[in-house]
């Protein structure tokens, strides 16, 4: 039996058992296997999509390395952004400095690449040997005259979330300076949707059918032109409120602009992503288009997911993802297909969050904040779960105990947003769930003859 | 925030290191960070868990890494530094991961890798462990092992090396007088490493390799979860390596200071033999006579006739391969290896390619290579955005390497046969046989496929009869 560290004992909860709020926001244990990542992850995973911009990492080459072409962020036209550009600082710059060489490698790469604009992370060791990027940034910006934009990203100095806080922060300076380009009264900003697999696409033909103007995305299939005039939008529509409340927090504060909190995951949150918006605007023919939209797209996925209900009903699903936000939705879009939630848990959820967690979940459902890949482990068979969803690296944890996997993180290649990506959702977790391979597992065929033995 | 003429002055002194590419940054790079290199190295050890003592990131993004290629379970345990320890030093972050990893993981050993922050800050991890060693009460613990690799020092490969030395120089004992021999098979595959254990076998003698992730990088499928696949080469065979009389040690990169072969050689007495990777039929036999020599044994037959269908393939295939060019890259014992094996079947490499500076890589490659030295532009410190823009003048007819040459390979609109690390976009990356005869010849029909498949799909025709 896997034991929960001590330090984590109120990190773990039973819904129907225990009584506790749940511990969350907290360091990861040191020597635990966590599933986070660190703050220069939270922001290169936030600002990437920005596919017009220089993305320079100032460290060593690690955190390059593993971050190249690391989103299924996908890009209408320019692809700088799925580069892999880094100071790779050598002894000598971790000895005497490593301004001269950020500087040098900025003015090559937009002199070379014609960026809109640049992004320099820093990494771990940069406040360490005392560069001040700040200053190298505002020169280059001067002398190139395109913004170039210190994020300040050190790994160990926080989480993740600080991380998208960085971002955000870094983001916010590219916005206010178009006031140009006409904006419509009936417009938004998409905010923390990252187009994997195109699925800012789906979302913003929601929108154009609505009658209403996407002035950007922040940063799904970004633009440095689009974030500049972004401030001019009527709304901003919060996706992966995790990530990017804060932008919509300082956009409030600066541009005056309202923000609402959305999901683009599941039929009941698609829907209420698209009424919540048109309801702001207020305007008759809006809603209306959006009635029709909604009916239309809902009408043409029931018969589809009533199919695969069949083939899933029953079955358990266990959720390990990023931020709590999509676990909402995922608990409520399971149900469509038939599916109970067993175990969900995030890496940086809120009390808020889970208290809303317990909420909506059913009887004896666990429920986890930062948990690593042996308590995940013991969770899923304890109770019985056939299917994982989480990343890549919650992925070898359900092959090996044979249960089915449907990737739901940033690296994934189906669009699992808006109505059409409910159903490959669905589509996906069944081929998985299906699968004829699972009779050959070994975990699968110990728990069939435990079961047939208790019968008995 | 200073102002300019401030930032001007304080930028000394000039950034010195000769480069073989154009821009002063890394551009996709070739190369990737020395605690991944240890961290699976350490998990070809029994028992053992790697320890990244560092940030949350570094463990989670080389596990992610790895992920992706092994498609396994890596569990790297981190020691999570805070800015707390970032000034204080990491010490009591350190004891206390060793503590919860022990109670959680149980391990034998475990594996600490330093990095780049922990080295900027100073602190003092073999210290550290001497504390933790001495002060813990008598029934022990698990072994730890220690290796100092930042990442702004050398490349995976450094760490790889470094740690293997660790494992050794902690557990290692004995006088080199036993007829046993000891295998440092360098950062090959799962199957490679299977390819050796049936080779050495073969022989009949006792032996080490080290590390040994076979197993425990690529496993079956489980009946219960395993904390810490079982595999690895056991610490009670690491502990004879001392008492072998050859350490056969593949690969040529390693410095004196990094290698487990030099450290028994000067330690126990243990005769180091340095050999390139078994990749062609050239370095093979130089693989079979140094066993020969080191066992006292002859080859058994199997393998001359493995290598009798290797020559008998050469023929049989050399019509596509014969004055074909390659794009090859890597890291630098890899490339050495292959490009030898290509000299060996008439593709002649035209980039060669590897991310670590080395002022001897040109020499090993032209040797590797012959004659055709003269057309290869060989990279050292090398990216794949640097590698694109040398070949575009002269597009080779095919890229050979780890996934990442997908770009080049896409790029140049040539085909890309998937080798060595990482491959993130096909299945059985982790499988893919490369050495001995056996992998010689697999590597030969996948590179002949390759070619046969553009000249099969450019023909109007599609002949079905190639």
């Amino acid at each position: 039996m896997v034991e929960i560290l001590e330090e984590r004992a109120r990190q773990v909860f039973e819904k129907g058992k225990d009584g506790y709020a749940i511990e969350c926001g907290k360091t990861s244990a040191a020597g635990s296997v966590s599933q986070r990542a660190c703050v220069f992850c939270g922001s290169r995973v936030v600002l990437y999509p920005i596919a017009d911009a220089l993305h320079l990492i100032h460290g060593p080459i690690g955190c390059a390395a593993y971050t190249w072409d690391i989103r299924g962020s996908m890009s209408s036209g320019p692809e700088l952004h799925r580069m892999s550009f880094s100071t790779d600082l050598g002894e000598n710059e971790v000895i005497y400095g490593g301004e001269k060489k950020l500087y040098a490698a900025l003015c090559e790469l937009i002199d070379h690449y014609e960026p809109k604009a640049a992004f320099v992370y820093s990494t771990c060791i940069v406040g360490l040997i005392g560069d001040d990027v700040g200053a190298v940034c505002a020169r280059v910006s001067r002398e190139k005259g395109i913004p170039v934009l210190p994020v300040n990203s050190e790994g160990f100095k926080g989480t993740k979330k600080d991380g998208y806080r960085a971002a955000c922060e870094a983001v916010f300076k590219l916005t206010g300076k178009d006031d140009e380009t006409p904006v419509s009264r009936l417009s938004i900003n998409i905010l923390g949707d990252f187009n994997l697999a195109g699925e800012t696409w789906i979302i913003k033909d929601y929108y154009r059918r609505m009658g209403i103007e996407v002035v950007s995305c922040i940063t799904g299939d970004g633009r440095v032109g689009e974030i500049a005039r972004s401030h001019r939008a009527a709304l901003n529509v919060v996706q992966c409120s995790g990530s990017m409340t804060y932008l919509a927090k300082m956009m409030k504060e600066a541009y005056g602009i309202p923000f609402m909190r959305v999901s683009y995951f599941g039929i009941e949150d698609m829907s209420k992503a698209l009424y919540d918006v048109a309801e702001h605007f207020g305007d008759a023919e809006t809603l209306e288009r959006t009635r029709e939209l909604v009916y239309g797209e809902v009408n043409a996925l029931l018969p589809e997911l009533a199919a695969i209900k069949a083939d899933l009903d029953g079955k358990k699903a266990a959720i390990y993802v990023g931020g709590s936000f999509k676990s909402f939705a995922l608990v409520k879009a399971l149900r469509h297909i038939g599916m109970r939630t067993v175990v969900v848990g995030s890496q940086t959820g809120t009390p808020e969050d889970y208290e809303y967690l317990k909420e909506i979940t059913d009887e004896g459902t666990v429920i986890c904040d930062d948990t690593n890949p042996l308590e995940l482990s013991r969770f899923i068979m304890e109770k019985g779960a056939d299917l994982l969803i989480g990343g890549v690296k919650e992925r070898p944890i359900a092959y090996k105990m044979g249960i089915a996997f449907c990737d739901h993180n940033h690296e994934r290649k189906e669009a699992l947003a808006g109505f059409s990506g409910m159903l490959n959702f669905a589509r996906e977790v069944r081929a998985s769930v299906m699968s004829p391979v699972w009779k050959f597992s070994p975990a699968r065929i110990a728990a069939q003859s435990a079961a047939k033995g208790g019968q008995t | 925030m200073k102002d300019d003429t401030e930032t001007e002055r304080e930028m000394t002194p000039a950034v010195s290191e000769p480069s073989s590419r154009n821009f002063t940054s890394t551009r996709n790079a070739c190369k990737l960070c020395a605690p991944l290199g240890a961290c699976i190295a350490y998990r070809g050890v029994e028992g053992c868990i790697p320890l990244i003592h560092g940030s949350q990131g570094c463990a989670t993004y080389i596990r992610r890494y790895g992920i992706s290629h092994f498609r396994e379970p890596i569990d790297i345990a981190s020691s999570n530094f805070t800015e707390s320890s970032a000034i204080f030093g990491g010490r009591d972050n350190l004891v206390s991961a060793i503590a919860n990893v022990t109670r959680q993981y149980a391990p034998r050993a475990i594996g600490i890798a330093s990095t780049c922050l922990t080295e900027t800050i100073g602190d003092d991890v073999a210290m550290y462990v001497r504390e933790i060693e001495t002060t813990r009460p008598n029934d022990g613990g698990p072994i730890l092992f220690q290796a100092s690799i930042p990442s702004y020092r050398g490349t995976h490969m450094d760490g790889f090396h470094e740690a293997i030395r660790s494992v050794v120089r902690a557990v290692a004992r004995g006088d080199g007088a036993r007829a046993r021999v000891n295998l440092i098979p360098g950062f090959v595959s799962t199957e490679d490493l299977r390819e050796f254990r049936e080779i050495l076998e073969s022989f009949g003698v006792e032996y080490t390799m080290l590390p040994d992730y076979s197993e425990t990088l690529d496993g079956g499928s489980w009946e219960t979860y395993q904390k810490l696949p079982e595999g690895g080469t056991r610490l009670s065979d690491i502990a004879k390596m001392g008492s072998s009389r050859a350490t056969l040690y593949l690969g040529k990169s390693a410095t004196d200071e990094q290698s487990a072969g030099t450290w028994l050689e000067r330690t126990c007495g243990v005769r180091n033999v340095r050999l390139d990777l078994p990749i062609g039929i050239a370095n093979t036999d130089a693989f079979f006579a140094a066993l020969e020599e080191a066992t006292g044994e002859k080859a058994p037959e199997k393998w001359s006739r493995a290598r009798g269908r290797l020559v008998d393939a050469y023929i049989d295939g050399h019509k596509y391969c014969s004055g074909k060019t390659a794009a090859v890259y890597g890291e630098e014992d890899f490339v050495v290896a292959m490009a030898s094996f290509l000299a060996e079947i008439g593709i002649a490499p035209t980039i060669v390619g590897m991310g670590s500076k080395s002022a001897a890589f040109a020499d090993r490659v032209n040797a590797a290579i012959g004659a055709d030295g003269a057309r290869a532009e060989v990279i050292d410190d090398a990216d794949f955005a640097t590698m694109l823009d040398r070949a575009r003048a002269a597009p080779p007819d095919i890229v050979i390497g780890n996934s990442k040459g997908y770009y080049l390979a896409r790029n140049l609109n040539v085909p890309l046969v998937r080798c060595g690390f990482p491959i993130h976009d096909r299945m059985g990356g982790q499988r893919v046989l490369h050495v001995g005869y056996r992998g010689t010849i697999s590597l030969f029909d996948s590179i002949c496929n390759a070619l046969m498949q553009e000249r099969q799909q450019a023909a109007k025709n599609g002949w079905t009869y190639i």
